[in-house]
C-alpha cells in the first residue's frame, strides 16, 4: 500500500487525479443528500413569509450581530424543550437566508420567542436591558428608538430574498416600503395592504408604543415577535419525515 | 541521479537527494501514529453499523443500536411526567382550596412553580416577582383582575389585551391626549388620586393642595369611577387598578400619574394557554398565591 503510495506520487497526472478522486468523496458526502432534501425535510404548507417588516429588523438582528450571543436553534434535549418550547425543525428556516441558528448562547435562544413576552418589554428590554433583568449582561440598544428604519431598499431585499427561493409576489415587492409603514401603524390606510398581502393573522401593532413614526424599534421588535411563529409545524405531535410510510 | 544509501547513524534510508554533500532522510511515520490512524478507521466503521449515518435517497442507514434523538426525547419527556405523575395527577383533578391545603402537594407546587415562574414570567415580572415600572408586582394583595388561584389562572391562560379569543381586555383612557380632560382639570385629579393612597393619605397637606383635591374629587366621580368605582378601590372584574394602596404599577408620583391620566395606559399581558400546560398554568396560580403568604 504505501509502495503504490510512493509510485503514484512520482507521477503528476496520476496524482492530480488520485487528488480529484479523494476531495470528491467529500464533495458527495455533502451535496448527494441535498438532491432529496424535498424529501426529508418537513412540510409546512401553512409557512409564512417575513414581512418587510420583520425582514428589515432581521436585517438590523444580522447587523448588530445578535446571533453572536443568542440562538435561534431549540436542539432535542429535554432541558430546552422543556425551557423553551418544542425543538426546531428544518422547515422552519426554510425563509431564512441566511439562517440565524447561532452556535454560542450568552443569552437565551430566542427561537419561540414570538409573542412570548409583550411589545412594551421588549422596547424597554432594548433600551435598557437591565431596567428588566438586573442580571443582564447585554447592552444596550436605546438608539434603535431614535433611528429612523430606512426603507427605500426594501424591496430590493425582497428582491434578492425571492431570488434565494421565497416566494414573494411582484405585488409584495412594489409594496415593500408602504407596508413595512403600514404593519407598525395599525389605524393607516397602509395597514388594510399588510393583511392583505400577508394574510390576517400578521401582527400589526405599534410595536414601539409611537405610530406615528418608524423606527428600527418597529422593524426588530416585529421581527422579534414572529420568531418561531412563521408555520405551526413544530407544535404538532411529532410526525417525523424519515418515518417509514 | 538518486542514490539511496542508508545512514549509519539513524539506520533509515536517504532519499536519494543531495546538495552538496547533504543528504535527506527518509524517516518513516512512527508506529504509534499509524496504530492510532487504524484506530480511528476501526471506531468510525464500528459506528456506521451501529448509529444512524449514511443518507440513502429518502431515507438513512439506521444503524443497529437505531438510535433516534427526537424518540429519545419524547420518551425522557415521557417517563419525566410518570416520575412526577404521583402529584401531578392529583394537582390536576383537585381544586385549588384542597390543594392548598395539602402540604404534601404545595411542595412541589413551590418547587416546579419557581422554576416555571423562572423561565416564563420573571423576564417581565422580575425573578422574584416585584415588578418594575409597567410590569405589576405580584407579591402584594393589590390584583388588577383578581387574586384568588382561579383568577390568576385564568389570567395566566387568556392573558390580557392579548391575542387570546378571549382575552381580558381593559384600557385607561387617555384623558390629556383625546381631549376628555381639560389640563387644569387632569391637575385636580392627580391631587385626588394622589391624597388617596400612602404616604400622602397620612399626609395630606404637605404638597397637595386641598382644595384641587375636593374639585377633584368631583371630577373623579364623574370620569373614573365607573371604572375605579366610586372609593377608587378599583375593580377586578374590569382590571380597573386599586388607587387606594400604596402599589403603583406605573408609579404613583405627580409625574407618572400625570403621564398615566395624559397618555392612557394599556398593559399587555400574553396569553400561555399554547405555551405552559394546564397543569402548569395551575401550579403557577398556586405559586403565585402561596408567593405573598408568609411562611407559616
Amino acid at each position: 500500500m504505501f509502495g503504490f503510495h510512493y509510485r503514484l506520487e512520482r507521477k503528476t497526472i496520476g496524482l492530480v487525479l488520485g487528488i480529484i478522486g479523494v476531495a470528491s468523496i467529500g464533495g458527495l458526502v455533502e451535496i448527494a443528500p441535498l438532491f432529496t432534501i424535498h424529501q426529508t425535510v418537513e412540510d409546512a404548507p401553512d409557512m409564512r413569509v417575513y414581512t418587510p417588516l420583520e425582514l428589515a429588523g432581521r436585517n438590523i438582528y444580522i447587523r448588530e450581530g445578535c446571533y453572536a450571543c443568542h440562538s435561534q436553534m431549540i436542539r432535542t434535549l429535554r432541558d430546552e424543550v422543556e425551557r423553551y418550547g418544542p425543538y426546531s425543525l428544518a422547515v422552519e428556516s426554510k425563509y431564512d437566508h441566511p439562517m440565524l441558528w447561532g452556535s454560542k448562547r450568552t443569552g437565551p435562544d430566542l427561537a419561540r420567542l414570538g409573542e412570548k413576552y409583550s411589545d412594551d418589554w421588549h422596547v424597554a428590554h432594548m433600551i435598557n436591558p437591565r431596567a428588566v433583568v438586573p442580571e443582564s449582561v447585554m447592552p444596550s440598544y436605546a438608539f434603535l428608538q431614535r433611528t429612523e428604519l430606512r426603507t427605500d431598499d426594501l424591496s430590493d431585499h425582497l428582491k434578492a430574498q425571492r431570488k434565494v427561493g421565497v416566494p414573494y409576489t411582484d405585488d409584495m415587492i412594489a409594496n415593500a416600503a408602504a407596508d413595512a409603514y403600514g404593519q407598525a401603524a395599525p389605524d393607516s390606510p397602509a395597514a388594510d395592504g399588510v393583511t392583505k398581502r400577508y394574510g390576517k393573522a400578521t401582527t400589526v401593532r405599534a410595536f414601539d408604543g409611537k405610530p406615528t413614526d418608524l423606527t428600527e424599534m418597529d422593524a426588530l421588535v416585529a421581527y422579534l415577535q414572529i420568531l418561531g411563529r412563521l408555520t405551526d409545524a413544530a407544535h404538532k405531535p411529532v410526525a417525523t419525515a424519515e418515518k417509514k410510510p | 541521479m538518486a542514490h539511496f544509501e542508508r545512514d549509519p547513524h539513524t539506520g533509515h534510508m536517504t532519499t536519494g537527494h543531495e546538495w552538496n554533500g547533504i543528504t535527506e532522510l527518509n524517516t518513516p511515520v512512527p508506529k504509534v501514529i499509524w496504530l492510532f490512524l487504524a484506530c480511528t478507521v476501526i471506531f468510525s466503521v464500528g459506528y456506521w453499523i451501529l448509529m444512524p449515518t449514511w443518507p440513502i435517497g429518502r431515507t438513512y442507514t439506521k444503524g443497529l443500536l437505531g438510535d433516534d434523538v427526537r424518540h429519545d426525547l419524547t420518551q425522557s419527556v415521557k417517563q419525566a411526567a410518570l416520575d412526577r405523575s404521583e402529584w401531578s395527577a392529583r394537582i390536576e383533578k383537585e381544586s385549588f382550596a384542597d390543594i392548598q391545603k395539602d402540604p404534601r402537594l404545595m411542595e412541589p407546587v413551590r418547587e416546579t412553580g419557581r422554576a416555571l415562574f423562572g423561565d416564563n414570567c420573571a423576564a417581565c415580572h422580575g425573578r422574584n416577582a416585584l415588578g418594575t415600572k409597567g410590569f405589576p408586582n405580584l407579591t402584594t394583595n393589590s390584583w388588577l383582575w383578581g387574586g384568588t388561584p382561579e383568577a390568576i389562572f385564568q389570567t395566566i391562560t387568556v392573558g390580557i389585551n392579548s391575542a387570546h379569543p378571549e382575552t381580558r381586555t381593559s384600557q385607561m383612557p387617555a384623558f390629556g391626549k383625546d381631549g376628555m380632560l381639560p389640563r387644569a382639570d387632569i391637575d385636580k385629579v392627580i391631587a385626588f388620586v394622589r391624597s388617596l393612597s400612602p404616604p400622602n393619605a397620612q399626609d395630606t397637606k404637605k404638597d397637595i393642595d386641598p382644595a384641587k383635591v375636593a374639585a377633584g374629587k368631583e371630577l373623579f366621580a364623574a370620569n373614573c369611577a365607573s371604572c375605579h368605582g366610586e372609593d377608587a378601590k378599583g375593580n377586578t372584574e374590569m382590571g380597573a387598578p386599586n388607587l387606594t394602596d400604596q402599589f403603583w404599577i406605573y408609579g404613583g408620583d405627580q409625574a407618572s400619574i400625570a403621564e398615566t391620566l395624559w397618555g392612557g395606559r394599556q398593559g399587555h399581558m400574553p396569553t400561555w394557554e399554547s405555551r405552559l400546560s394546564a397543569l402548569d398554568r395551575k401550579i403557577l396560580a398556586l405559586y403565585l398565591v402561596d408567593l405573598r403568604k408568609p411562611e407559616k
